[in-house]
């Protein structure tokens, strides 16, 4: 690697007011009982929240003026992300973010004039991306066929996040041997398409979505698709980053908070140094994630993302998925007895760890794709 | 003097263009033999008198001390004029200028607090490399617990005599100055309030240093001791007493958190660049090692740590991204960073291969040897100024507020 490495990180006012914000809504909205009561919920979420984040015009927030928005870049929307994950606050808020990005990067005028201004008043969109486990395909067995004027879907989605509240999905298909982004709206969907997944993290939801027999018009397929599909994963891969960077600092706060009050053999098992030490690890850990997010956040932008961009957004996911793993990891063991209880809280880091980890790429993934820029 | 305000952008590129000009005419060829990296690696009077000769030559140059005081033999110019000279010779990989302690710790502290007669006495000596600076703050059994100095300096008349040892003296046995750390008062109240600060002659009688033979084989420091040492009352910095607020304000120019150190390299850093550009040519197994996904993997997980740890810098410029835990990132630095370098440098060597055995002097190491030294050498830093182990209790106790031991 002989490239010189960009370094900048910056945060206008306005962002900082919006993190200041953020902040005070997640934690007033999203105590851990209120977490706990939405576990076992249907939609896992509480559309009174939601209704307020849309009211705040967080859904907005990044899209253009004339379609109901605020006009800022998606990186406004990482301080947003990242107390949500600081709370544990479940919403529709990252599927509809990462639908309307790839609509109004993708779509026709058009296309955006329909959907943009819908998704700034709280419309739901997510994408319908896997055909199996793995992240990094390039292929796809859903296919799209021409059926008279109009077109025919055959094919399964796995894992669709927040499938059973979505208005639309933007599915990725393959037209001929193109890749296409096609927007299926729900009511198009045959009777029992959606069969919801049981999760491993219960504060999201997600369900296999079968788009066989639905027809589409040619409208309904996004202009350039194929060619902002990458910039699409990447923009999925930081927010992630920051919802997971967000929750190894709860994370760390729950073990701060135990090792500081539970005694064992007459002391404060914060004390210890075997205890200390790993938990100044997470804090680093988390540290060098947050730093990563937010210069990802600086050079993101709204067009086309840079090879600098690629590698930043990449970097935070790898290291953030790492620094939660991590943190999940012993906040169980450092919790003792309590740590294997469902009753402990950690329960819900490491779980939230796990789901995590492989959205939009697991650590490996990426760190592959980036030796690939960095030292070749 | 003329202010920074007023000089022109072309003036400076001006300037820039004469230091690329003078370094591409001056640097010194191949020593044949490896040049240190820190100021800590002074091992021998060859290293030593080559690292004399180049010192004195930037000095000469004009590119030493430049914004120093004209009538001690530094420049009176703006410092931006320093810094564009210190920016070029780092990225042009020149030796270090190697007279640290006095280029960037006794000299400021002189020229901030110092008197006519200390300006006049040392100061021109420090930048020309004529007059050699070491340090005694650290003693036997203390490690960087300064509190707990023991050497004792007592008044005599005119002179004050020093009785104790130091160690970790950089430069010991090379030196002609010490900056000294000394218990003036073994009553005090507060234990710091008994030291004093000298500016002691290394050359006084009673004073002998023994050169520690550090892992690497090679010397830098020494232990030094004092039996009842005669030095003048003149030597004495300040008053009686002040001495751990001027080591204080001394740590200050060390750690760059205030401004005044002469310019020059003081360190030579090895980052990732310079790790893969070994990595290169190997092979492994039969084929490249650059082609191994595993290596591949490795090699990415220090890049991603080594931008974390270099954008930390900017991050901690923003308030509002650090909220949270304020004083996270600049309490973890030092660990962050001297421990991403032990491991990165470690990692190094396991990529030469069967190379990785060879040592500096062997013709065949890979870049003379640097790497093996430069690993072993790291440890100077995961150990010296808090061990990594007490960062962590540091970090642990003042960030995150968990209990003492």
């Amino acid at each position: 690697m002989t490239r010189t490495a960009n370094l900048s990180i910056e945060f206008s006012d306005e962002q900082a007011m919006i993190l200041a914000s953020a902040k005070d809504f997640c934690r007033d909205k999203s105590d851990i009982n209120a977490v706990r009561a939405l576990l076992k919920s249907d939609t896992g979420f509480n559309s009174d929240v939601w209704n307020e984040m849309i009211a705040l015009g967080w859904t907005g927030l990044c899209l253009p003026e004339q379609h109901g928005g605020s006009e800022m870049d998606i990186g406004a929307t990482i301080p947003l992300v990242e107390s949500m994950g600081r709370h544990l606050l479940s919403t529709p808020f990252i599927s509809s973010t990462i639908a309307a990005q790839a609509i109004m990067r993708g779509g026709s005028e058009e296309q955006q004039a329909k959907w943009l201004p819908a998704l700034a008043e709280g419309a739901i969109g997510t994408m319908a991306l896997l055909d199996n486990e793995d992240w990094g395909a390039t292929d796809t067995s859903c296919l799209l066929s021409t059926e008279g004027n109009n077109f025919a879907l055959q094919g399964k989605k796995l894992l669709v996040n927040d499938a059973a509240v979505a208005d639309f999905f933007v599915v990725l298909t393959k037209y001929q041997d193109s890749i296409a982004l096609v927007i299926v709206e729900a009511t198009q969907l045959a009777k029992n398409a959606i069969s919801n997944r049981t999760l491993v993290d219960e504060t999201k939801r997600a369900a296999n979505v079968d788009f066989t027999g639905v027809t589409i018009e040619s409208a309904a397929i996004l202009a350039e698709g194929a060619e902002i599909l990458p910039d699409v994963r990447l923009i999925g891969a930081l927010l992630i980053a920051a919802e997971a960077t967000g929750c190894a600092a709860a994370a760390l706060d729950t073990v701060v908070d135990y090792l500081t009050t539970r005694k064992q053999f007459g002391r404060l098992i914060g004390s210890y140094q075997s205890l200390k030490h790993p938990t100044v690890e997470i804090l680093i850990q988390m540290d060098s994630a947050r730093t990563l997010i937010y210069h990802a956040a600086t050079l993101i932008g709204d067009g086309k993302l840079s090879e600098d961009t690629e590698i930043a957004c990449r970097m935070a996911k790898a290291q953030a998925a790492e620094a939660l793993s991590f943190a999940g990891d012993r906040a169980v063991q450092f919790h003792g007895g309590m740590g294997f209880t469902y009753d402990c809280d950690a329960m819900l880091y490491i779980r939230r760890a796990q789901w995590s980890q492989h959205q939009y790429g697991d650590p490996q993934h990426h760190r592959k794709l980036l030796a690939c820029l960095l030292l070749d | 003097m003329i202010e920074q305000q007023d000089i022109g952008n072309g003036e400076l590129s001006d300037f820039r263009k004469g230091v690329v000009d003078w370094i591409k005419h001056n640097t010194p060829a191949d020593p044949g033999f490896l040049l240190p990296q820190t100021f800590m690696e002074v091992g021998s009077e060859q290293v030593l008198s080559f690292l004399r000769e180049w010192q004195h030559k930037v000095w000469s140059a004009g590119y030493l001390g430049m914004a120093w005081p004209k009538e001690y033999g530094g420049g009176g110019m703006p410092r931006i004029f320093q810094q564009i000279a210190d920016e070029e010779m780092k990225k042009a990989r020149v030796p270090i200028c190697f007279n640290v302690i006095g280029l960037g710790w006794a000299g400021p502290l002189i020229i901030d607090t110092g008197t006519d007669f200390e300006k006049e006495t040392y100061l021109k000596g420090i930048l020309s490399g004529e007059d050699i600076w070491c340090q005694g703050f650290s003693e036997p059994n203390h490690g960087s617990d300064l509190g707990s100095i023991q050497t004792r300096a007592e008044r005599d008349d005119n002179e004050y005599i020093i009785n104790g040892s130091k160690i970790w003296t950089t430069m010991g046995n090379y030196a002609k100055y010490m900056i000294l750390l000394a218990r003036t008062d073994s009553q005090a109240e507060r234990r710091y309030n008994g030291l004093s600060f000298f500016l002691a002659p290394m050359g006084a009688k009673g004073i002998t240093t023994s050169p520690i033979q550090k892992l690497t084989g090679d010397y830098g420091f020494t232990e030094t001791f004092f039996d009842d040492v005669r030095i003048p009352a003149s030597c004495l910095m300040g008053e009686e007493g002040h001495g751990w607020r001027i080591a204080m304000q001394t740590l200050q120019y060390e750690r760059g958190a205030e401004a005044g150190a002469a310019g020059g390299v003081a360190i030579l850093s090895t980052v990732m660049n310079d790790l893969l550009r070994i990595a290169k040519d190997v092979q492994r197994d039969g084929e490249p090692l650059m082609q191994d996904p595993v290596t591949r993997d490795n090699l990415v997980k220090f890049l991603i740590e080594e931008q974390a740890l270099y954008l930390a810098e900017n991050r901690v410029k923003i308030p509002a991204l650090c909220a949270d835990y304020p004083n996270s990132v600049a309490l973890s630095t030092k660990l962050r960073g001297t421990e991403f370098f032990r491991r990165m440098r470690q990692y190094a060597l396991t990529l030469q291969g069967a190379s990785s055995a060879l040592y500096v002097g062997d013709e065949d190491a890979v870049e003379g040897g640097f790497w093996q030294r430069a690993y072993m050498n790291n440890f100077s830093t995961t150990i010296g100024g808090g061990t990594s182990q007490i960062q962590a209790n540091i970090i642990g106790e003042h960030v995150l507020g968990l209990p003492k031991d």
